[in-house]
C-alpha cells in the first residue's frame, strides 16, 4: 500500500485537485452533483430490485422495466463517479487513509460483484418472470444489492464525519 | 427561532442523538435513501411523461399508478428522518438561511408535483399508451425535476451555510 503515496501524492498536487481544494465553492458544488447522481443511481436500482423480490411494478415483466431504468443507472452513475473521483483527487491521501473510505470502496466492489454474477449466472432465469417475483437466486441478488448500496451511502455519509476539519 | 434552536439543543434527546457518532450519519443514510426513492419516482413519471423513456409500452395512467405513492411514501420517511436531524443539530439548521430556502422550494415542489399528477389524471387519454401529454403536464414534469433537484442542492448547502 505504501508503494501508492507517491501517486497519491501526485494526485493532489495536480493542478486540477489543488484548484478544487483551494476553491471554496468548488468542493461544495462537486458534492451536490454526487448527492444526485447516487441518489438517481441508488433509486433506479432500487426500482429493479424491487421488482425481483416481487415487491413492486409486478404488472410489468422484468425485461421492459430493465430497459426503461438502466440507462438512466448507468448515466447516473458515470456521473457520481466523475464527481467521486473530483472529491477525491482533491485530498487523495487523506481520503484513502479513511477507514470509511476504503469500506465504501469494498462495497462498491461487492456491488459490482454482485451485478455481474447476476447478469452472468441468473439473469437469464430472472428474467423469465413476466409477473411475480424472481427465482429464489434473483431475489438474493436483489437484497444483496439493496444492503450494499444502502451501506455504501452511510459509509459515504461517515466519510464527511471522520475526515479531519472540514463541513459535514 | 434562534431560541427555539438554543432549547432544542440542550434537551436531552438532542444530547442522546449527538452522543452516538453513528447515528447522525444513519440518519442521513435513510433521509438519502428517502430522496432516491421521491427523486427516481418524480424521474420516471416524467420520463413518462416527456416521452423520453426508451420504452413507451405503458400509459401514463400506469406510470402515475406505479410511482406516485412512492413519493408520498419517500416524503414520509424524509419527515420521519429529518426532524430528529434538525432536533440533533438545531443550531445548524433552524436558524440557518439554507435551511429555510430548502422548505420553501420542498413546499413549491410538492404544490407543483400535486398540479402535475392532478393534471395528468384530467387527461381524457390518461389510460392510453399512445396520447401525449398536454404542453401544460409536460413543463410541470420539468418544474417538478428541477425543483426536487433544487430541495436536494440546498439541502446539502446546509452544511456549508453560517447559521444567521
Amino acid at each position: 500500500m505504501d508503494r501508492l503515496i507517491p501517486l497519491l501524492d501526485w494526485l493532489e498536487h495536480t493542478p486540477l485537485a489543488v484548484a478544487i481544494a483551494q476553491s471554496t465553492w468548488a468542493f461544495p458544488a462537486i458534492e451536490t452533483v454526487h448527492v444526485i447522481a447516487l441518489t438517481l443511481t441508488i433509486g433506479t436500482v432500487l426500482i429493479l430490485d424491487l421488482r425481483l423480490l416481487g415487491l413492486a411494478s409486478l404488472q410489468h415483466p422484468y425485461v421492459a422495466i430493465r430497459r426503461d431504468v438502466q440507462p438512466w443507472t448507468w448515466a447516473a452513475f458515470g456521473f457520481a463517479v466523475v464527481s467521486g473521483s473530483l472529491m477525491f483527487i482533491s485530498q487523495a491521501s487523506e481520503y484513502f487513509a479513511n477507514t470509511a473510505f476504503r469500506i465504501k470502496l469494498v462495497l462498491l466492489a461487492l456491488a459490482g460483484l454482485n451485478m455481474l454474477s447476476f447478469e452472468l449466472i441468473i439473469r437469464r432465469r430472472a428474467a423469465a418472470c413476466e409477473k411475480g417475483s424472481a427465482p429464489w437466486p434473483g431475489r438474493i441478488a436483489a437484497l444483496l444489492s439493496l444492503v450494499f448500496w444502502i451501506a455504501i451511502v452511510f459509509f459515504g455519509r461517515r466519510i464527511g464525519f471522520t475526515m479531519g476539519p472540514g463541513e459535514n | 427561532m434562534l431560541a427555539l434552536a438554543r432549547w432544542l439543543s440542550e434537551t436531552a434527546a438532542s444530547g442522546f442523538l449527538r452522543e452516538r457518532d453513528w447515528l447522525i450519519p444513519l440518519l442521513q443514510t435513510i433521509h438519502i435513501i428517502a430522496i432516491a426513492t421521491v427523486l427516481s419516482s418524480v424521474l420516471m413519471i416524467d420520463l413518462r411523461v416527456l416521452r423520453l423513456a426508451r420504452a413507451q409500452s405503458q400509459s401514463i395512467a400506469d406510470a402515475v399508478g406505479r410511482f406516485a405513492a412512492w413519493i408520498w411514501g419517500g416524503l414520509i420517511v424524509l419527515a420521519l428522518s429529518g426532524a430528529p436531524l434538525i432536533v440533533a443539530e438545531p443550531r445548524r439548521t433552524l436558524p440557518n438561511p439554507m435551511f429555510q430556502i430548502k422548505l420553501t422550494l420542498l413546499a413549491l415542489a410538492v404544490a407543483a408535483t400535486i398540479a402535475l399528477l392532478t393534471c395528468l389524471r384530467r387527461n381524457a387519454g390518461f389510460r392510453e399508451v399512445s396520447v401525449k401529454a398536454s404542453g401544460a403536464a409536460r413543463l410541470l414534469a420539468v418544474v417538478t425535476l428541477a425543483l426536487w433537484c433544487a430541495v436536494a442542492v440546498a439541502g446539502r448547502f446546509i452544511a456549508y451555510t453560517q447559521p444567521a
